[in-house]
């Protein structure tokens, strides 16, 4: 791609590919068209912590002991996460995109890629303190069944709450945090109103496809995980799954430039990294 | 030895330490940059707007999927780790900090040793916590080219010293001398 540099492949990229297509064979996920340099970090990481010596060792043991596999599953889908994470970008939804959603007489949101839930009941704050909340269906998915079930329960690490505190204010909250939460023990447990209009489900953004039709789509933090290959098909993927005028919002360093839907999408936000789908298409 | 990529990872003090270096050094052409701060996750791009004033080069703030190129200074953007892929994109990443920090220098220096190998330079400066390091002692083992800044005359000596102890580093250098070492290491690029 670029003339520019010599880059060195080495006998572990060749490992990474052999491991990759262990699973798939295996247990049929593609995690061909990730980031590579993403992929071998992980199984890196992993390898050090096992007493295998290397990374076709790693490959057995993964498609010979599937708890094991499990693990794995969970380095690739990166699952730190916080509530309000860039405060300044839920402020924006909430000054500059939830006025326009409130003159629709329901609101379906896609969060697509929404890990253990702490973003999308971000998003469910904001709805309710707009008002909105119960005209809205917001289908919250994620590749990971076990993350899912982590984000269906609502309950979070206390420690953490003094920071998503601080992100909630920062994000315009018109209550007090606290409203949101009760403790037990060292947990926070939110409010199960936050959840009634809350569906969560597995979806795979690799290799499912579109089942909606969405006033908004939120996937912030996701694609950078892809190659702009596999970027590309999911950018499509959210093209077709948006209503014409909808919304698709990436993460702050995430931008659809490189992509082919780009001529598609009116940029609203290009620090929050906001765009409308066309209204012609 | 051709270096193609100058990797330069800082904490505390940092700014002034980029200061002294940046403005000796000459040959922003024939190198990429790529500069790791440690900062506050919610900052603006007044980083990036000070080492474009610095540099008088075009300085990104590294976006996903973003182009390695020459002649231009890249920034890793706070809350996010730094990956280079081997067809020259960066790929940017959330995930758990490293030495408490994110992004963490060892992230960029790993992946950078592990895509360039000989043709990187990795230099450690002031800083006052372990970061760092390990990515150096990467940097190393490809035989790329390692500085420290002298622990005894930075602002914070703690990471300096930690790079010191993991890698043995080709040079441990005063922060002055740096800016006219790199223009040497990198005007001998093409010779034999």
């Amino acid at each position: 791609m670029t003339d520019d540099f010599k880059f060195s492949n080495n006998d572990e990229d060749i490992e990474v590919i052999l491991f990759l297509e262990a699973i798939k064979l295996k247990y049929g996920y593609n995690f061909g068209d990730y980031s590579r340099a993403h992929i071998k970090r992980r199984i890196k990481n992993r390898l050090v912590k096992t007493d295998c010596k290397n990374i076709l060792e790693l490959a057995h043991k993964a498609i010979t002991d599937e708890a094991f596999f499990a693990n794995i599953l969970l380095d690739f889908s990166i699952n730190v996460t916080e509530m309000f994470r860039d405060p300044d970008f839920f402020k924006h939804l909430r000054n500059e995109i939830i006025p326009i959603l409130e003159t629709y007489p329901q609101i379906k949101i896609w969060h697509a890629g929404c890990s253990s839930g702490e973003e999308v009941y971000s998003l469910a704050i904001i709805l309710k303190e707009s008002g909105l909340y119960d005209r809205c269906k917001i289908y919250a998915t994620d590749f990971n069944a076990t993350i899912i079930d982590v984000a269906k329960d609502g309950i979070y690490n206390l420690e953490s709450i003094k920071e998503y505190t601080k992100n909630y204010n920062l994000s315009g909250g018109k209550q007090s945090f606290s409203d949101y939460y009760t403790v037990k023990y060292d947990h926070a447990i939110l409010d199960s109103s936050l959840k009634k209009n809350i569906i969560f489900a597995e979806h795979n953004l690799v290799t499912d496809g579109s089942f909606g039709e969405f006033n908004l789509i939120i996937c912030r933090n996701v694609l950078i995980y892809f190659n702009r290959n596999l970027q590309n098909k999911v950018n499509n993927l959210f093209l077709d799954s948006l209503a014409k005028g909808g919304y698709l919002c990436l993460g702050s360093k995430e931008t659809i430039d490189y992509s082919e839907v780009k001529k598609q999408y009116d940029t609203f936000s290009s620090e929050h990294k906001i765009y409308r789908k066309n209204r012609k298409v | 030895m051709k270096y193609d990529v100058v990797v330069i990872g800082t904490s505390a003090g940092g700014l002034d330490a980029l200061r002294k270096i940046l403005t000796t050094f000459k040959h922003f052409d024939d190198i990429a940059l790529i500069i790791i701060q440690h900062r506050n996750p919610i900052s603006n791009n007044y980083l990036s707007n000070i080492l474009s004033d610095m540099t008088g080069r075009i300085t990104l703030e590294i976006e996903d999927k973003t182009l390695l190129k020459k002649g231009v200074v890249y920034v890793v953007p706070p809350n996010y780790h730094a990956l280079i892929e081997k067809n020259g994109l960066f790929t940017l990443d959330t995930s758990e900090k490293v030495c408490y920090a994110r992004p963490s220098i060892d992230v960029t220096f790993k992946s950078f040793a592990d895509a360039f190998g000989v043709s990187v330079i990795g230099i450690i400066l002031t800083g006052a916590n372990n970061d760092g390091g390990q990515g150096l002692y990467e940097i190393k083992l490809v035989h790329g080219y390692t500085i420290v800044q002298n622990p005894t005359t930075a602002e914070a000596p703690v990471m300096p010293n930690y790079a010191i102890k993991c890698t043995n580093p080709d040079e441990i250098l005063e922060l002055d001398d740096i800016g006219a070492r790199l223009n040497e290491l990198i005007r001998k690029n093409g010779e034999k």
